[in-house]
């Protein structure tokens, strides 16, 4: 038995935050209430004065490098490190090798989160076979076997034939396509945005459009085929228009965008600093802007990490040659407090609805509050706490986080999953 | 000084630093003897991972005027194809004792790279589309030598602005001295955000006239199959600078280019042979400026403390 005294619980924007005892008994909420009897023989008591308490988060991408690479990341390290930052609930995209794309690399995926992660881990299915672009992957098998999603993430489906027939075949086993949105004839041979960093250090650019022109392509082709649409790293103010439109047309289209886009821009890069190098590349001040107001209205519907983890020897090397992508897991939540609570006023409550309820709803899971005969999946947040972070203190097996050095304000204290608490105090215990 | 990588971080008092010495270096190649022994005991050496004899001759030619000990490495039959990368020859070179390491790359960003990761000093000898600090030297110094001033000048450059760090290192140089700077170029090669530092003209004729200097950037042939340009006739026509512009400048106008030239696609051999054509002289004041460069990057009391 757990008891958390004096939770201040959030659990979504709607409902009030109400301040009370939880008791967990075995994986589940007991009871939620006043004053709940202490009983020190058989209960863990931890305080939770001033502190919040929310549900657990779920990151619809992130890539967790097994099979293939594991030497930037395998899915025990992956997991602790999604644990570390509150996420109890992650999807892995296929990116692997060899590449998630058929039945028994979804059951293999499934049986070593179950043997060596202690949090959910849910595989997304490629959409192509080879993420070649060419041919469609068994989605259906893939899907029986447990994908929640498709996607060819890190590459885009440039074959509009292949992504329209990708949207109209995934209708019948009600499965989303993520959609990687990447002009790659626009995008070729670029290392950061198209703009004024480039135009300042020399580093060839990335067009704004190679990612708004596909997000438009397959807007229209989810308007087409009424296929439910995901577009995932939204990273510019066009795109933003884009999904508002789209929305405002009544296509099944659902969009996410990560931490690193609302809070940094470009300016990252001067330097040379390769950590800042990610795809789509971080843009500018108005996009920042654009997104942050996309979050606001809905129009963006949640945040994913990302979370792209790489070997030092893939980034202490010269520009070109170092690998797309920051490691995202164990800051999400700080950086969205930070940027978006305490630069941006927004309800604490939305941020659960951008980790939670949101990312949830889009792979068909329901949300899993804080309530009396819920499932004990929860942190407790401290949201005063200042810290910078360091290399010393990410739990990811890669150090490559594009927030290294930053100050963050809230940190995720304690996650509790199934009723086990899995990081208590910042300690991980799993 | 430890290092030069680029002229956007160097300070006002720093470039005239490098210019005043390197007046007194040029000097010493007049003379009949060109040995001085400030570089004695020391090593330097080059490491170009693009071709450019002119630039590794100048710099080797430098360093050798200044008694230094000066090893080239070829790439091609060096490390890279053994799959050494970077930093591991960054590694070597620090075992091997050199003090001074000249590098060309074609990424930007690379002698920044070295720098971080290693102990000697990194002169950046042009670096992808970012800088080419040196070549933009001896462009000021050419400059101030024949108009006697490098401030309140205007300036045009003209060309592939966008993949020319030549372009780069002359526009944070000479944006630091008071000049107008107006670029013109194909608009495939005009960077955006370029207005900030620089006025963008709208033909080559507003470009060049009333101008104190011009400045002419090399275009590689190899964009037209990128549709950057369309052919070098055409390039010519509009974009050169042949005997038609000539109308628009004046006789004492300093015409630049940094060379090599690709006669009578950006320039003609006529309009080089012009008295007000600095080209060959640019070559032989790089020499000197080089000198400069080395010396304070060798020296203590640098420039970068
Ligand atoms: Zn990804």
């Amino acid at each position: 038995m757990i008891l958390i005294k004096n939770a201040q619980i959030v659990n979504s924007i709607h409902d009030k935050n109400e301040k009370a005892d939880i008791l967990i008994v075995d994986d589940k909420i007991e009871k939620i209430g006043i004053n709940i009897e202490e009983n020190p023989d058989n209960m863990i008591i931890i305080d939770a004065s001033g502190k919040y308490v929310m549900p657990s988060f779920t990151d619809i991408h992130c890539h967790l490098r097994e099979p293939g690479f594991e030497y930037k990341e395998d899915i025990k390290s992956g997991s602790r490190a999604a644990l570390a930052g509150g996420f109890t609930t992650i999807c892995c995209m296929p990116n692997t090798n060899p590449p998630i794309d058929n039945r028994a690399m979804i059951a293999y995926i499934k049986y070593r989160a179950k043997e060596v992660s202690p949090i959910e881990v849910l595989p997304v299915g490629a959409i192509t076979k080879g993420l070649s672009g060419e041919e469609l992957a068994e989605i259906g098998f893939m899907k029986e076997e447990g994908a929640i999603a498709i996607s060819d993430d890190g590459k885009c489906v440039m074959n509009a034939n292949i992504m329209r027939n990708a949207l109209l075949y995934s209708k019948d086993f009600s499965i989303p396509v993520i959609s990687h949105c990447e002009d790659s004839n626009l995008s070729e041979g670029g290392q950061i945005n198209l703009g004024y960093v480039s135009t300042i250090t020399g580093l060839r650019g990335i067009p704004r459009e190679a990612e708004s022109i596909i997000v438009a392509r397959d807007i229209l082709l989810a308007k087409e085929t009424k296929a439910h649409l995901h577009i995932t790293h939204v990273s510019t103010k066009e795109s933003v228009r884009l999904i508002k439109i789209a929305k405002e047309w009544g296509v099944n289209v659902t969009a996410d965008t990560c931490p690193h886009y609302i809070s940094l821009t470009e300016e990252e890069v001067l330097g040379f600093n390769t950590n800042a190098k990610v795809n789509p590349p971080l843009r500018t001040q108005e996009d920042v802007e654009a997104l942050i107001e996309g979050l606001k209205e809905g129009v963006i519907d949640c945040i994913s990490t990302d979370h792209a983890p790489h070997h030092k020897d893939e980034k202490n090397v010269e520009f070109n040659l170092a690998a797309s992508g920051t490691i995202g897991f164990e800051t999400a939540f700080s950086v969205l407090f930070t940027y978006l609570v305490e630069k941006n006023g927004f309800d604490i409550g939305k941020i659960v609805e951008l980790l939670h309820h949101n990312p949830r709803k889009i792979i068909g899971l329901s949300p899993n509050v804080i309530k009396e005969g819920k499932k004990a999946n929860l942190v407790i947040v401290d949201l005063k706490k200042k810290w910078e972070v360091k290399e010393d203190n990410i739990v990811s097996k890669s150090k490559n986080s594009v927030f290294l050095g930053k100050l963050l304000t809230s940190y995720v204290e304690t996650v509790i999953y199934n009723g086990k608490i899995l990081k208590k105090d910042g300690v991980l215990n799993c | 000084m430890k290092h030069l990588l680029g002229l956007r971080e160097l300070s006002k008092e720093d470039i005239i630093k490098i210019l005043n010495l390197a007046k007194d270096m040029k000097t010493i190649l007049k003379s009949e003897t060109k040995k001085t022994p400030h570089l004695q005991g020391y090593s330097v050496v080059t490491l170009f991972y693009e071709n450019s004899t002119r630039t590794r001759t100048s710099f080797e030619l430098a360093a050798k005027f200044m008694s230094a000990n000066t090893t080239s490495i070829s790439v091609q039959t060096s490390s890279v194809q053994k799959g050494e990368s970077l930093l591991d020859t960054v590694k070597t070179l620090e075992a091997l004792k050199t003090d001074v390491l000249i590098v060309r790359h074609s990424v930007s960003g690379v002698p920044h790279f070295i720098a971080k990761n290693c102990s000697f000093s990194v002169i950046n000898a042009g670096d992808g589309m970012n800088e080419h600090p040196t070549q933009a030297l001896l462009d000021m110094f050419t400059i101030r030598e024949r108009l006697g001033t490098i401030e309140r000048l205007k300036i045009a450059i003209i060309g592939d602005i966008l993949h020319s760090r030549v372009a780069r290192s002359n526009i944070w140089g000479l944006s630091k001295f008071d000049n107008q700077i107006t670029v013109f170029g194909p608009q495939t090669l005009i960077p955006p955000y370029i207005e900030n530092f620089a006025y963008v003209a709208s033909s080559l004729e507003e470009a060049v006239s009333g101008k104190d200097v011009v400045i002419d950037l090399r275009i590689q042939l190899e964009r037209q199959k990128r549709g950057f340009i369309t052919s070098k006739q055409e390039y010519y026509k509009f974009y050169g600078l042949n005997e038609d512009i000539m109308r628009y400048i004046s006789g004492s106008t300093l015409i630049m280019h940094p060379g090599p030239v690709n006669r009578g696609v950006e320039i003609s051999s006529e309009v080089m042979q012009l008295p007000n054509s600095t080209i060959d002289e640019q070559v032989t004041n790089g020499i000197a400026v080089r000198m400069a460069v080395l010396y304070l990057c060798t020296r203590k009391e640098g420039i970068y403390r």
